[in-house]
């Protein structure tokens, strides 16, 4: 083995391909040295999840206090506080593991792990940079909706395992709540779907010669928000909710068993940048940045690699940032909001696509024409959109004037109760979409 | 073929390793005196009433039912997606109407008032 | 032996075993459990049959909906703290009557199947073979969902079902009209 060469091939991302390489020539079975590459890989990719996942809390600490005038972590690891998750780490390994009496052992102990599990096998199929991506799929995008929909089950492993009717409670409603936006999320997935015509992961990025995010922003919007929802952050962490039902389902973890939930979140709030940077953002594509060659070593696979990785990390920013800035919604209005407004919309969306883009696709418009298309219609839509929560936001302000001045001894029993919170939520509705 | 889902496998197989690792090694680097007190059901300082089986909301069985409905739909449509570029007219018009059937039911649903949180 | 037919084994077993579970398990939460663990065996069969989009779809309906159905529905009906239910219920007759039909079924298609045409039934027991163009395959598919020719008919039947499906949960479950 060349040790040189070995540094050649790392350096264009490519070191496995060149191990299998010697290996094989020294004569050992191909199938052999896949999987030990495969291995390494896997730990590789898992690990990288894992570790990063320090800095990201740091991140979010950091940049949440700067938000709200404060100066956030700055006493362990120098002047910023670099080290202060790491001790986070280190206090919780020596907390004493409880498990609570009548705790169902299996339940309890598995979720934690499966959560992780789920969280880290979505990895599999993103591509970090030509050629480096853990298995390109052809159903790869399937695939990761498969994997994600699983994690709804270790939540409620969790709630039911810990014994307490908080943790259920939170259970019920985490499950309810990531269960509604798996809807969305599935529908606005398939606009890039079918702008790409592929599942393959690897084919989708090839597609976004025009990043799918100016062909399809409300398909961007959509997703980006039910990602939100099914990682379970601000303004729909309501699965936590500490100040309802004190910690939702996780409320009897402690120690490392409950930094697995927080772990999870974070790897997948990272995930969901990543996919969504992979499928709206063009993932690690920028004006070619993959052909660079310096001397002799393909250094663009590197470069490509940086660029999807700031790409990933301005989206992680973006969720940083909506943390900051909004309040916590109501479940009523999460579901609602879900139900009656999102899932709508995406189909509306989606029959819209299906049927324009043959259209194009018949008159042969390809290119930037089809990109100015498909966004002067996007654009239509969320006018359209915009224009009746409007006048139903004025309709349901007016009938709330109008039955306030005939009088509060109308609406004295329940149904009248009932109305009133419907008209508070639609009003509420409107009023979000029209700022 | 398969060689593709190998990454997968081995991925499957050892990612239980790395969230066990820390649980694991706080069982052993943590100190362990577990009592009474300290093992009660967490709940604002009183002690449990009843079990912890709660009246569960039907609300959120017709949500996990609707999901299911248009999970089974998704699955329909993501190979006709990834087909979209060999459709004919014919084929948009079938997937159309399909996605169109199901809109239906949200808006019966809807209509019924089955979505209002009660 | 190759080192496919040894995960088909492995996966087959812990299938069987974990169905078995289901079955035999009085807790009910446990039982789900259980369930799921054999819907993730069939996935992997899927896999390794080369289906990977059938793979998924079990993981996503099975694993990601149904199970998540089976364990709301449990926890609507019963007390399940107390954790022992009874193994038999009065339909345990029909219950028997039923599996064995479906077992009857599935023994004669694998004897059918066994002379001659092991190969075509059962991948898993040949040598890996080089399926054509995997990426057309779920194309194939898609085209030939929404294809005159294809199953255009029993793809709308089946958009029909699921929205008879919705309507019937609404019906049975709509709460008392209160007006």
């Amino acid at each position: 083995m060349d040790p040189i060469k070995l540094l050649e091939s790392t350096l264009s991302l490519a070191p496995f391909e060149y191990l299998r390489e010697v290996w094989v020539a020294a004569g050992m079975n191909p199938a052999l040295a896949k999987v030990i590459t495969d291995v390494i890989g896997v730990v590789i990719l898992a690990s990288f999840c894992l570790l990063i996942v320090l800095f990201l809390i740091w991140l979010e600490r950091k940049v949440l206090a700067r938000m709200q005038d404060r100066i956030g972590p700055n006493r362990v690891g120098g002047k910023f506080g670099l080290l202060q998750t790491l001790a986070d780490a280190l206090k919780l390994v020596s907390k004493e593991a409880i498990t609570p009496a009548g705790a169902d052992k299996i339940a309890f102990n598995l979720a934690p792990i499966l959560m992780v599990m789920t969280a880290l096998l979505m990895w599999a199929v993103i591509p970090f940079a030509p050629g480096v991506i853990g298995s390109d799929l052809n159903i790869g995008l399937f695939y990761i909706l498969a994997v994600s929909s699983a994690s709804v089950v270790c939540l409620l492993l969790a709630g039911w395992g810990s014994n307490n009717k908080y943790a259920l409670l939170g259970a019920f409603r985490a499950v309810a709540q990531m269960v509604s936006y798996e809807v969305p999320m599935v529908l606005s997935l398939l606009v890039p779907l079918i702008l790409a015509r592929s599942m393959q992961m690897g084919e989708i990025i090839a597609a976004q010669t025009i990043p799918f995010l100016i062909l399809a922003p409300i398909s961007a919007l959509i997703f980006f928000i039910s990602a939100l929802a099914e990682t379970g952050r601000t303004p729909f962490d309501l699965l936590e909710a500490e100040s309802e039902i004190i910690a939702g389902f996780h409320i009897e973890y402690g120690g490392m068993k409950w930094s697995m939930f927080m772990l999870a979140e974070f790897v997948g709030t990272l995930f969901m940048s990543a996919l969504f940077t992979t499928v709206y953002l063009g993932g690690w594509r920028f004006f070619g940045v993959e052909n660079v060659v310096l001397g002799n070593i393909q250094i663009g696979n590197l470069l490509a690699m940086l660029v999807f990785f700031l790409k990933t990390f301005a989206v992680f920013m973006v969720f940083i940032w909506i943390r900051g800035t909004l309040p916590r919604v109501r479940i009523d209005q999460l579901l609602d909001f879900n139900w009656k407004f999102l899932v709508p919309l995406t189909i509306v969306l989606t029959m819209m696509v299906v049927i324009l883009d043959k259209v194009l696709e018949l008159n042969g418009i390809a290119g930037w024409n089809r990109a100015i298309v498909h966004l002067i219609s996007n654009v239509v839509l969320a006018f359209i959109t915009l224009e009746l929560l409007r006048r139903r936001g004025r309709q349901i302000r007016e009938e709330m004037e109008g039955s306030r001045q005939a009088g509060p001894d109308d609406h004295h029993d329940a149904d009248g109760h009932g109305h009133e919170a419907d008209h508070g939520h639609g009003h509420e509705l409107a009023h979000a979409a029209g700022d | 073929m398969l060689t593709e889902w190998q990454f997968v496998g081995i991925f499957f197989l050892l990612s239980p390793i790395f969230p066990a690792a820390p649980i694991i090694a706080q069982h052993l680097l943590g100190p362990r005196k577990p009592n009474r007190i300290k093992q009660e059901t967490y709940e604002c300082g009183i002690e449990t009433v009843g079990d912890s089986w709660i009246q569960f909301k039907v609300q959120y069985y017709i949500y996990a039912l609707a999901f299911v409905v248009f999970d089974v739909e998704a699955i329909f449509l993501f190979p006709i997606a990834a087909a979209y570029g060999q459709l004919t007219l014919f084929g948009i018009g079938a997937a159309a109407l399909f996605i169109f059937l199901l809109a239906d039911g949200l808006v019966y649903a809807w209509d019924r008032g089955i979505l209002e949180w009660v | 032996m190759t080192a496919q037919q040894i995960i088909f084994i492995v996966i087959s077993a812990a299938t069987i075993v974990s169905a078995l579970i289901v079955v035999t398990n009085r807790n009910l939460f446990h039982a789900a459990l259980a369930l799921m663990a054999s819907f993730l065996g069939v996935a992997g069969l899927y896999v390794l049959l080369d289906a990977g989009f059938f793979a998924a779809a079990q993981l996503l309906i099975y694993i990601g909906a149904i199970s998540i159905l089976v364990i709301f529905a449990i926890m609507l009906t019963r007390r399940l703290m107390s954790a022992s239910e009874p193994s038999f219920n009065s339909q345990w007759v029909m219950g028997l009557v039923a599996s064995v039909l479906v077992f009857g079924l599935f023994l004669y298609v694998i004897i059918q199947a066994w002379g001659g045409a092991v190969a075509q039934t059962f991948p898993v027991l040949q040598a890996p073979m080089e399926a054509p163009g995997i990426a057309d395959s779920i194309r194939a598919l898609g085209a030939a969902l929404v294809d005159p020719n294809g199953y255009v008919l029993p793809f709308e039947v089946a958009s029909v079902l699921l929205l008879g499906a919705l309507i019937g949960a609404i019906v049975v479950a709509q709460p008392e009209k209160k007006s």
